[in-house]
């Protein structure tokens, strides 16, 4: 295995982040305001801020499923226990003795299993309750004449901001283990720039190097 | 072919044209103010005379419009009576207790002075059947000068007026001309519905809340539909008649209209909100809009665009204690204290040895509840349970009702009389100058009471105390510009407006619920996870750097 600095997000996972940042902080300050937490913005503005940003972050998600699936990204977030444990480890014991990750990420593997189990947990669990929970919300007018429409309106508002509680404790959670690098930057550098170091097998340095030019920065 | 310069001539003939019309219209006459009518009442020979008394004036008036006097008298405003089509009680003036002067039996000539009639002076028995006790003046009067003595069964002021006599609007009498009203009538405006609806209860906006004096000359800020300087409506814009009839009744109210506004020429039966501004009245293309039209489905429209009744300066009663009836000032005599007042300067009377104790409130936030609008009355028929409130009549409604909506109220709060061993509700004899029987005069309850069940047709077993009594009025007049409609945070939060209506999910209005609860805790549990990870590295670091 050779260590190169190789593009792990192209620029549209870069956008689908950042956007996705931008709307989740936006979807959050506005949630809480409608839900009561805090009373900083006008009620109806936090409806619109709330409900515009909503439909924009569906689009993106539509937009980001599709590119998971065609580009085969979606084989990151496959689940393995293979050094599961020893992350567990790192995690719990050595990070506190100073030892160093035990993750080298790899080209097709670029989340330790910890990481990707957390994700992927985010993705098909927390996002789709938010989701589903979120357009049932919006939509309650259609099956407002239903039968029990009061019992379950309370229901879905409760698993919605069970959701958003969800997604507020990943990032807070996200942010720390920020700091478990060597610098923070470390860590954010490769969602602004795309490229980090990666371990190659010599079969992908030589497609890389032969085929996709741009997304390895010359052996230095 | 048409060459490229006879189109052009074409066009520029059809501009001047054009122009050559509009000219022709911003020249011409503006359309004449004031009555549309094809009849000019003054130039009608039948009203060409001096008339002695209002049913004089009514049979001329009969003589042209030959069927009205048959029309009025099938109106409640004429029979004072209605049968509820549903709950097939039997309501109207006639018969109703409510929570202010209580009862029309054996008030009859103080009462009646509202009565679009001549000479109705008992009520056990129907209304007078001459064609001509009809009082056509009292509605269609224009020239603003037709008063009924406020004690006379329906008669108008007469030529000459009592030194300090005053209308029952509270102004001074002046004399009537018959002759002038006669020949001054056209279709009733805000004035003639306000001489007896914003007065109704025994005074301005004593009853209704949001009918007052303030209605008959108001600005937009106070009716955006009756504004002078606006839309100028008349109480007959939303209450459409037909043969004297009118729509919009306060015993049978149409709470929610899926039906909307009509084509043209078609339904004029309801004077809802939507008939005029549909059901999706906002626009459905915002997401404002979208969200306040799902709103409609379980939330009057009067909810949200009447944030405060009482308007104007002119406040209503919210309390009538009867129980406090009685006392007499140090000389031996019934007094008046007049403690509260309004914002334009009024004083109004706080304690009255007639009536008790009162409180005023202006500029009132409405109370809400579910109505399907269906209004029952307690009257004589409901069961007094001592020592709990007695509801003088009751709305129904609720969310799993495909009829109600969230309705705002003026609920009127008082002590009123009951029969302590019936347990009903009794009707006082108030009113009657030299009576032997009358409470404002002879000063004994128990008297009163007999002479008051006699009059109702009821009984009444010689014990009596006072029940307290609450009573829903929905709001639905006093509708406010779209810019001062009750702001959504108003009810979204804690402790809302509509923090007692069951059954409706209010976002914001239950902040931490059991969804929030669990959330914090996650939240709570990570932070407290990363704060304990934090500190353990920052020991390992240091106990390092150390060694």
């Amino acid at each position: 295995m050779i260590q190169r600095t190789v593009q792990i997000f192209p620029p549209f996972e870069r956008f689908y982040h950042w956007a996705q940042v931008v709307l989740v902080i936006l979807m959050t300050y506005t949630g809480f305001r409608l839900y009561g937490i805090h009373e900083w913005m006008a009620y109806d503005q936090a409806v619109l801020w709330h409900t515009y940003s909503a439909l924009l972050l569906m689009l993106l998600w539509v937009f980001a499923i599709f590119w998971h699936l065609t580009t085969g990204t979606w084989r990151h977030y496959v689940p393995t226990t293979d050094g599961l444990i020893h992350v567990m480890r790192f995690y719990s014991f050595g990070i506190f003795k100073g030892e160093d990750h035990p993750y080298r990420k790899v080209y097709w593997r670029k989340h330790n299993p910890l990481q990707s189990m957390a994700y992927l947990a985010l993705k098909v669990l927390v996002f789709p309750l938010i989701w589903i929970t979120g357009i049932a919300y919006l939509t309650y007018r259609l099956w407002e004449p239903a039968a029990g429409s009061g019992f379950w309106i309370e229901i879905v508002g409760n698993l919605h901001v069970l959701a958003a509680f969800g997604i507020l404790s990943f990032i807070v959670m996200h942010l720390y283990l920020m700091t478990t690098g060597h610098s923070i930057w470390h860590h954010v550098k490769p969602m602004f720039t795309g490229y980090d170091e990666v371990e190659l097998t010599p079969a992908e340095e030589a497609y890389l190097e032969q085929d996709e030019p741009g997304r390895i920065k010359p052996a230095g | 072919m048409i060459s490229a310069r006879s189109l052009a001539a074409v066009g520029l003939t059809l501009a001047l044209a054009g122009a050559g019309v509009a000219v022709a219209q911003s020249t011409g006459a503006p359309p004449a103010e004031g009555s549309t009518s094809t009849v000019d009442h003054t130039k009608l020979e039948a009203l060409q005379k001096a008339f002695a008394t209002g049913p004089e004036v009514t049979a001329a008036c009969l003589s042209c419009h030959t069927e009205a006097s048959d029309q009025v008298k099938q109106s409640v405003h004429w029979t004072w009576d209605y049968e509820h089509p549903d709950t097939a009680q039997d309501l109207g003036k006639n018969n109703v207790i409510n929570s202010y002067c209580v009862g029309v039996a054996a008030n009859e000539p103080r009462c009646t002075s509202c009565h679009v009639g001549y000479g109705w002076t008992d009520m056990a028995s129907p209304p007078p059947m001459e064609a001509n006790a009809v009082d056509c003046l009292v509605c269609h009067d224009k020239s603003d000068t037709y008063f009924k003595i406020p004690a006379g069964a329906g008669k108008p002021f007469g030529k000459e007026v009592k030194e300090g006599a005053v209308t029952n609007t509270g102004k001074p009498a002046k004399p009537v001309d018959l002759t002038l009203a006669a020949q001054s009538v056209g279709l009733p405006d805000r004035d003639n519905c306000g001489n007896c609806h914003f007065y109704g209860g025994g005074g301005d906006n004593v009853k209704h809340g949001d009918l007052s004096s303030v209605l008959h000359n108001p600005d937009e800020s106070i009716d955006v539909h009756m504004a002078e300087d606006g839309l100028n409506f008349t109480c007959s814009t939303c209450h459409v008649s037909n043969e004297h009839q009118w729509h919009g009744s306060r015993y049978n109210v149409t709470a929610k209209d899926t039906e909307g506004a009509p084509p043209p020429g078609q339904r004029h039966d309801v004077s809802t909100c939507e008939s005029c501004h549909d059901t999706e009245p906002h626009d459905s293309l915002t997401v404002i809009g979208f969200k306040l039209n799902s709103h409609r489905d379980k939330i009057a429209c009067q909810t949200c665009h009447i944030p405060t009744y009482a308007k104007g300066g002119v406040p209503t009663k919210t309390v009538w204690d009867w129980s406090t009836a009685g006392r007499m000032s140090d000389e031996g005599k019934p007094y008046k204290e007049a403690k509260y007042e309004s914002a334009s300067g009024k004083k109004k009377p706080t304690y009255v040895t007639q009536k008790g104790d009162f409180e005023w409130g202006e500029d009132l936030q409405p109370e809400y509840y579910w109505f399907d609008g269906q209004i029952q009355y307690a009257n004589t028929d409901k069961e007094v349970v001592p020592g709990e409130i007695m509801l003088v009549n009751t709305i129904s409604g609720s969310q799993e009702d495909d009829t109600a909506r969230v309705w705002p109220f003026k609920v009127m709060r008082g002590k009123q009389p009951y029969d302590t061993e019936r347990n009903r509700l009794l009707y006082p004899h108030l009113f009657g100058p030299g009576s032997e029987t009358a409470y404002w005069g002879k000063w004994d309850w128990d008297t009163s009471f007999k002479a008051g069940a006699a009059a109702a047709g009821t009984e009444y077993s010689g014990s009596y105390d006072f029940v307290s009594t609450e009573m829903f009025w929905p709001i639905t007049h006093m509708v406010a510009p779209a810019k001062d409609a009750v702001n959504c945070e108003e009810c979204h939060k804690k402790d809302g407006r509509l923090a007692n209506i069951a059954g409706i999910h209010i976002p914001g209005a239950n902040p931490m619920g059991p969804g929030g609860k669990l959330g914090a805790l996650i939240l709570a549990l990570t932070l407290a996870g990363i704060l304990f990870h934090g500190l353990a590295r920052l020991f390992g670091r240091n106990s390092r750097k150390e060694q």
